[in-house]
């Protein structure tokens, strides 16, 4: 069926913010859905509230809507832009909750917009566990014994007849939220309460275990001919009890014979016809009993999943992109294979290689969580690698992960001597480390038989790391006889994935020696296609991954070519900013003539699709694969400043290897980053910084600080996100810091700063050619410095600075950028306190923001900034004048505490948010209310707000209060405030500490009677009181603001909203007002 | 360590890598399969026959073997050529492993070549004649010797697998066990030329076995049917002599052209008006019983992801494919044949049909094993086509 003419208007809705459990895969999706509709000439309405995201750019669609993803906000959306259909299966869990809901509540009809894709019986078939089990068992497919229950005395019941320990699963929930294994009747309570509390309906599924079993996932296609096909299958090495975000996963399937995964097919194919899924992609879950083969079907997801963007990359097919034009219309035959060109999309992809994902977590952000790794998914991004064997493949990945670890142990890094207690610990319950116990366990001699026994991991997956470990000890061996490896032998360690690191590490030479001498005896990597088909026919996207055999694949090509380095695994504080800025950089090189060559490790991105660059290395960002590349490639330039962290480490090696970086020197980057050139460099401009100063010991650090004076903030010398960084108020803090710093990086002192209280942050970027530096965003922080910037929430144009605090601002940046002669982007981190203006922090680099600002300004960028530094000037470019628009943007952050139980949702200088989103409108007020209702928390217009401030916040505290009271709220507090706010003539009703017996606040808050809390944490030690406060109302998620400055910025939101309730405009709108005014 | 093994292909290139299997050398046409699970059954396909398979999926013997994926009594190609085998297999119903299996039944195979170099080559050169040895790896004297080994086109292959004599298929398969007085386990078909008298069924079909594989049995036991399994050479006199509903006209190795006195057979059987149903090398004999001509394909569908169109619905199905000819769309004009089915990659016929006679036929593997079973309607037409007859 050729596609539908009857519609014009397509609505897609984004997934948000990034956040645990929907990560930018979504955005990857999302722009595929989007080029490929826009491509059929289709009208493309887009809402996301994320501005970090490549979809979001005004050229993605034809109207952009930054707005907050809520069903009110949507309708909004829909009666202005009235769409004819909605596209619902390609935003995750959020886009379609959203769909779900509005068409649950009638908005959809009333506007006569049609969902497509995934209809509304489909969704909820496939999403409501009792309609699914139910039509499961018409198909004759077996889902596990379970029950939904909306009590816990309901729960009570069931639970003999299910058995423990059980799993329970809260209903519309992502990542799996709130879900958990409970083990003991205890533990069940507390844990169905949790979950009812996170799911929306309220409803848990209660489920008997399977733990232990295999567990496999189909990615499915189905259109409107009812043709379907199967993408890939996933096996996890992790067996099932841990959420398929956090196991190691490996493509294909790889223990089952072809009965068995035909029979996985069969059930997939009876499945995604029977839940109605009309087009697109879904994601199917099966658990495969070890012993007996039985067969349990876990879940469907009716939609573009993170595992679906796993297996486009896997694969090469482009899920998303033929999900989008099945759902108008198109059937599987009619669609080309990029690929391939002269096949069609109705086939299944057939690989020659094997891939494996490897989570990343972010445990050491929040202390005090459980790493142990469960049903609810707590990484935080991941890592793929593509080899010919899955040893290789597992090595890649793990070095890709930027845990510095270089391969499956044997680099140095492994633990010594490990006792039995811990490995057995270690073994059994799954967690980040548990790769490298097997490790210990076989080299301590355990068999194979042992270890399945405790992990459950499938014997074949074992057996292939006892291959790895018997290896790498007769590696050793050799190099005990003999000294040295022969080109042979490093040939074969090489094709078993092993890295330059280790084997350099194992005979005891540098590592540049070591790969001078591997190159010498000929042992290089080649690079083959992933090209869908195994080679049966020619392809055409230069889609590559390493390894070591006898043909290269690569093909020549007159064109001056250019390297992106990309940002690797998704982690806190290195996220898709990063990924978007890449993504700019090839197309506006690639659109100047280049030939664009990516290099990436993240399957999730928009810069790891095939038709982002011209060509696409699927690789670890390591030393050894980046030059392997460069000396494939032998590119005329290669940038290094788009990527974040993970590109800036490997700056100097490069260039010791003679790779032409471009855009800043990595001179200068450096001058940026060591603290004594920067600090001469300061000296030198006249700049000011605060006092600070560097220790080496626990005793360096408490002289220093004494010094300087308390609060001070510490960190080590090599920061990521604010990695390890602690604001601290006296000595016995600092002592119990250094402790952990020193063994955070140990090769590094630790830094300590003078720690300006009450100061304003504000964060600037600006792009520079060499010659002139065009200042492009100024943004103040809401929340005073001390809090980490990707914490905070932020406005551009700044709304409380003055002209001169501006142009002192902009003057200075100038300065910088000239001194260090940047040419590309670059970012710097001011405090003003008293109207001195401090210099915190230069980043010669992309930042964070670079995305927020673009999309707030209406310029992009990191195109900009690419161009420039292939040595265009900014004249050539068109960018010459800092833009002040007239509407406010607001950033907000969004963070993952509801994944950390245990962990104080309190703002400090090390960053823990996952992921951004932006309010756009008129006034601050407005914008500042959109992006934290955006963030997933709405304030409330009326109600009641609990103010209790620290003792330094008092006096300001009284305005924010006596507003809320002018708003008409009922204000409530406990003693110290509640005292002062009286005495100033504000009605407060006070209320029981949780000490001073019930029913108290925190009474209230659970009994859903506190629809606001402003609760600003005293310095040191949170009381416990505050603690249980922002932990109960976590759980209920009830706004909490733990600022003044957010305090007073929300009830500037909330006085907006109530003169004028938020409405809706598209980013297009305020951009060409923008070029008109400019 | 392995004993090195070395692949030569016709026009001079070689690949090393080690033996995992027998010890020895072997000539045969060098082919790749895509099929990413399905080793098993793709080794013991007889339509295999004088070839050697490259598995382009590079990490094989993962499940180890076991006796209910066996597609005929043992191995069947020439020569086994893989990236990696599995050191330790893993599944319920494992009961030997890859290599054991291979060694047993005296197969020559290696692994660590670069399969995919290979699969490249052949893709672009076509299929090859290539000599396998592990015993001999200098690349003149493999060459002398291929070059003297006899060539495939035109040659009847189908003698080398039909079975010698008629039997009735009981469904039940052997196990791998250990048969008195060996060590080592073997896969052995119980009563295999008795008739243990199917209880009840529906159908009598006849296969004409040029190299069935078991699957194709199994689906038409599983259908209530009794299966006659023939020699090749059986005449239709014969196969009418055993009162069949329909007959199965099977799969099987090599060129279809030589193969007369089968296409003789079939014309026959078709001026009978049984309903015949003929898949992969028995769509190709039909097609030549009819008067149409086969052709040589450059490389072959060999793989479990071949997507097929059915003109008739519009509808595709995945396929399992294994072959190396295919039926000429331009000769069929006016044989009353109509094609019925295309190959979406390449648009090779795929399926056709009598326009009167209940005869139809489809190049690909309606029985799968390995591959999806997409197609396995197709044995519910041919029992239709048994019941209307029946109903005439």
């Amino acid at each position: 069926m050729p596609k539908r003419e009857d519609i014009q208007k397509v609505l897609i809705i984004g997934s948000g913010p990034i956040v645990i459990g929907q990560a930018c895969e979504f955005d990857y999706s999302g722009t595929q859905a989007c080029k490929a509709l826009k491509e059929e000439g289709y009208t493309v309405i887009l809402a996301n509230s994320n501005p970090a995201t490549i979809m979001t750019d005004p050229e993605f669609a034809d109207r952009t809507y930054i707005e907050p993803l809520t069903p009110q906000y949507l309708e909004q959306i829909i009666a202005v832009e009235r769409p004819d259909v909605l596209l619902p299966t390609l935003g995750g869990q959020t886009g379609l909750n959203l769909a779900y809901t509005l068409a649950r509540e009638g908005v959809l009809d009333r506007y006569g917009v049609e969902l497509i894709g995934a209809n509304y019986d489909a969704i909820h078939t496939a999403e409501d566990r009792e309609a699914f089990r139910e039509a499961m068992q018409e198909v004759g497919i077996e889902c596990c014994k379970s029950v939904m229950v909306s009590t816990v005395e309901e729960g009570l019941r069931h639970i003999e007849a299910i058995g423990l320990p059980v799993i329970l699963r809260p209903s519309f929930t992502l990542g799996g939220t709130g879900g958990g294994i409970a083990y003991n009747i205890d533990e069940f309570k507390e844990m169905l309460e949790h979950g009812l509390a996170c799911s929306p309906v309220t409803t848990v599924l209660m489920e008997e275990s399977v733990l232990g079993w295999k567990e496999y996932e189909l990615e499915v296609m189905r259109d409107l001919k009812d043709n379907v096909v199967i993408i890939c299958s996933i096996e996890n090495f992790d067996p099932m009890g841990v959420h398929t975000g956090d196991s190691i996963t490996v493509a294909p399937a790889q223990t089952l014979t072809d009965r068995e995964y035909q029979n996985l097919r069969d059930q997939s194919i009876r499945c995604i016809r029977r839940i109605g899924v009309d087009t697109g992609g879904s994601n199917i879950q099966f658990a495969v009993c070890p012993d007996t083969g039985r067969v349990r079907i876990i879940e469907m997801n009716p939609r573009v999943s993170r595992s679906s963007a796993l297996a486009s990359k896997a694969t090469g097919f482009p899920i998303a992109k033929i999900a989008a034009k099945l759902a108008v219309g198109y059937t599987l035959d009619e669609i080309p294979n990029d690929i391939t060109r002269e096949t069609p999309a109705s086939f299944e992809p057939t690989i020659d290689y094997c891939v494996v994902k490897i989570p990343r977590w972010a445990f050491e952000k929040f202390p005090g969580s459980d790493p142990t790794l469960t049903v609810q998914m707590k990484s935080v991004g991941e890592a793929m690698a593509i080899g010919r064997t899955f040893k290789e493949a597992l090595q890649k990945g793990l070095r890709s992960l930027e845990i510095d670890r270089y391969g499956f142990g044997g680099d140095g890094k492994d633990l010594q001597e490990v006792p039995s207690a811990e490995l057995r610990r270690n073994l059994r319950n799954p967690n980040p480390d548990r790769i490298f116990y097997l490790r210990y366990a076989l080299q301590e001699g355990w068999s194979l038989d042992d270890l399945f026994d405790i992990t459950k991991i499938d014997r074949w997956f074992l057996s292939n790391l006892a291959e790895l470990v018997a290896e790498d000890e007769a590696l050793r061996r050799t190099l005990r006889e003999r000294g040295s490896l022969d080109a042979a032998e490093v040939e074969r360690l090489k094709q078993l994935g092993f890295s330059d690191y280790q084997l350099a590490k194992a005979s005891g030479q540098r590592q540049s020696v070591f790969r001078q001498q591997r190159l010498a005896a000929g042992v290089q990597a080649v690079y083959k296609l992933v090209d869908t088909c195994a080679a049966e026919f020619e392809a055409f996207t230069p889609y590559y991954y390493s390894t070591y055999e006898s043909e290269d694949e690569v093909r020549d090509s007159p064109k001056p070519r250019i390297l992106i380095l990309g940002g690797g695994p998704n982690r806190i504080g290195q996220g898709i900013e990063f990924d978007y800025c890449c993504v700019h950089a090839a197309m506006a090189l690639s659109e100047d003539g280049y030939e664009t060559v990516m290099v990436n490790s993240n399957p999730e991105t928009v810069s790891t699709d095939y038709d982002t660059s011209d060509r696409l290395y699927f690789e670890p960002l390591t030393r050894e694969d980046v030059l392997n590349i460069v000396e494939r490639e032998r590119p005329v330039g290669v940038i290094v400043q788009f990527g974040g962290q993970t590109p800036l480490r490997l700056v100097k090696q490069l260039e010791a290897a003679g790779v032409p970086i471009i855009g800043t020197s990595p001179d200068s980057i450096d001058r940026a980053e060591d603290r004594k050139r920067f600090a001469e460099m300061l000296d030198k401009l006249g700049l000011s910084q605060t006092p600070n100063g560097t220790a080496r010991s626990v005793e360096e650090a408490v002289e220093c600080a004494a010094k300087i004076g308390y609060p001070v903030l510490v960190r080590p010398s090599f920061v990521l996100g604010g990695r390890a960084m602690a604001l601290v108020y006296s000595e016995p803090q600092l002592q119990r810091y250094m402790a952990l710093a020193v063994e955070a990086s140990p090769e590094h002192p630790v830094l300590i700063d003078k720690f300006l209280e009450d100061a304003i942050e504000v964060d600037v970027d600006a792009i520079s050619d060499g010659q002139q530096v065009v200042v492009a965003g100024i943004m103040e922080h809401i929340e005073e410095a001390g809090i980490h910037s990707g914490d905070s929430t932020c406005a551009l144009p700044p709304y409380t600075l003055v002209d001169g605090q501006i142009d002192e601002i902009r003057r200075q940046t100038v300065l910088l950028a000239k001194e260090l002669g940047v040419i590309g982007l670059l970012n710097i981190q001011y405090a003003i306190r008293h109207d001195k203006v401090y210099v915190l922090e230069v980043n010669p680099r992309a930042s964070r923001t670079v995305p927020f600002v673009s999309k707030a300004i209406g310029v992009p960028l990191a195109k900009l900034a690419a161009r420039v530094m292939s040595g265009k000037s900014l004249r050539e470019v068109g960018f010459t004048r800092e833009i002040w628009p007239d509407h406010v943007s607001v950033k907000e952050p969004v963070f993952p505490f509801a994944k950390f139980p245990g962990v104080d949702p309190v703002l400090g200088p090390e960053m823990r948010s996952t992921g951004e989103v932006m309010g756009i409108d008129r006034t601050f007020g407005a914008s500042f209310f959109k992006a934290y209702e955006a963030s997933g928390q709405r304030l409330p217009s009326s109600g009641t707000v609990f103010i209790s401030v620290k003792n330094a916040d008092k006096r300001n505290i009284i305005m924010v209060a006596k507003q809320f009271e002018n708003l008409g709220f009922r204000i409530v507090s406990t003693d110290g405030t509640g005292a002062v706010l009286e005495r100033n003539g504000i009605a407060v009703h006070e209320l029981l500490k949780v000490s001073e017996g019930r029913p108290n606040v925190v009474d209230m808050i659970k009994n859903g009677e506190i629809d606001l809390i402003i609760d600003t944490p005293s310095g040191d030690a949170a009381k416990a009181d505050h603690h249980l406060i922002r932990k109960e109302a976590l759980r209920r998620n009830i706004p909490t603001i733990t600022t003044l400055a957010a305090a007073m910025a929300a009830v500037q939101g909330i006085t907006a909203e109530r003169e004028q309730p938020c409405g809706v405009r598209a980013l297009q709108e305020y951009h060409s007002e923008l070029v008109r005014r400019h | 360590m392995a004993a090195p093994a070395t692949l030569l292909l016709s026009d001079g290139t070689v690949y090393r890598g080690r033996s995992i299997g027998a010890a020895g050398e072997r000539v045969g046409e060098v082919c790749f399969n895509t099929s990413i699970t399905g080793y098993q059954e793709i080794l013991t396909d007889p339509s295999y026959h004088g070839q050697m398979v490259c598995m382009t999926y590079p990490l094989i013997g993962n499940y180890g073997v076991n006796s209910a994926d066996c597609e005929s009594l043992r191995p069947q190609v020439r020569g086994f050529l893989i990236k990696e085998l599995a050191r330790l297999h893993s599944n319920f119903r494992a009961e030997l492993s890859l290599g054991e299996y291979l060694q047993q039944h005296d197969v020559v195979a290696m692994e660590g070549l670069d399969t995919r170099a290979l699969t490249r080559k052949l893709r672009m050169s076509g299929n090859q004649m290539g000599i396998l040895s592990t015993v001999d790896d200098d690349p003149a004297a493999l060459q002398a010797k291929l070059d003297a080994a006899p060539r495939y086109v035109g040659v009847d292959l189908v003698r080398h697998v039909t079975t010698a004599e008629p039997y009735v298929w009981s469904g039940q398969l052997g196990l791998l066990t250990k048969p008195k007085g060996t060590a080592q386990k073997q896969l052995t078909l119980f009563d295999l030329a008795d008739d243990p008298a199917t209880p009840a069924y529906r159908h009598r079909v006849v296969c004409l076995d040029c190299g069935v594989k078991f699957n194709s049995l199994r689906e038409l036991a599983a259908r209530d049917c009794q299966v006659t399994v023939v020699p090749a050479a059986t005449t239709a006199a014969e196969i009418l002599a055993l009162q069949p509903d329909g007959v199965y006209l099977s799969n099987g190795p090599g060129d279809p052209e030589p193969l007369t006195y089968i296409h003789e057979t079939v014309r026959q059987l078709m001026a009978a008006e049984l309903p015949l149903f003929g898949i992969c090398l028995g769509h190709q004999m039909l097609g030549c019983a009819v008067g149409g001509r086969t052709y040589k394909l450059k490389f072959g569908h060999r793989g479990g992801n071949q997507p097929v169109m059915d003109r008739e619905t519009g509808h595709v199905e995945i396929t399992s494919q294994n072959h190396g000819f295919a039926v000429d769309p331009d000769a069929l004009e006016g044989t009353g044949m109509v094609i019925t089915h295309h190959n979406l990659n390449d648009g090779t016929i795929e399926g056709m049909r009598h326009e009167r006679l209940p005869v139809f036929s489809v190049q690909y593997h309606p029985e799968a094993s390995p591959g999806p079973h997409d197609a396995n309607y197709l044995f519910d037409r041919f029992l239709d086509a048994m019941e209307r007859r029946r109903g005439d």
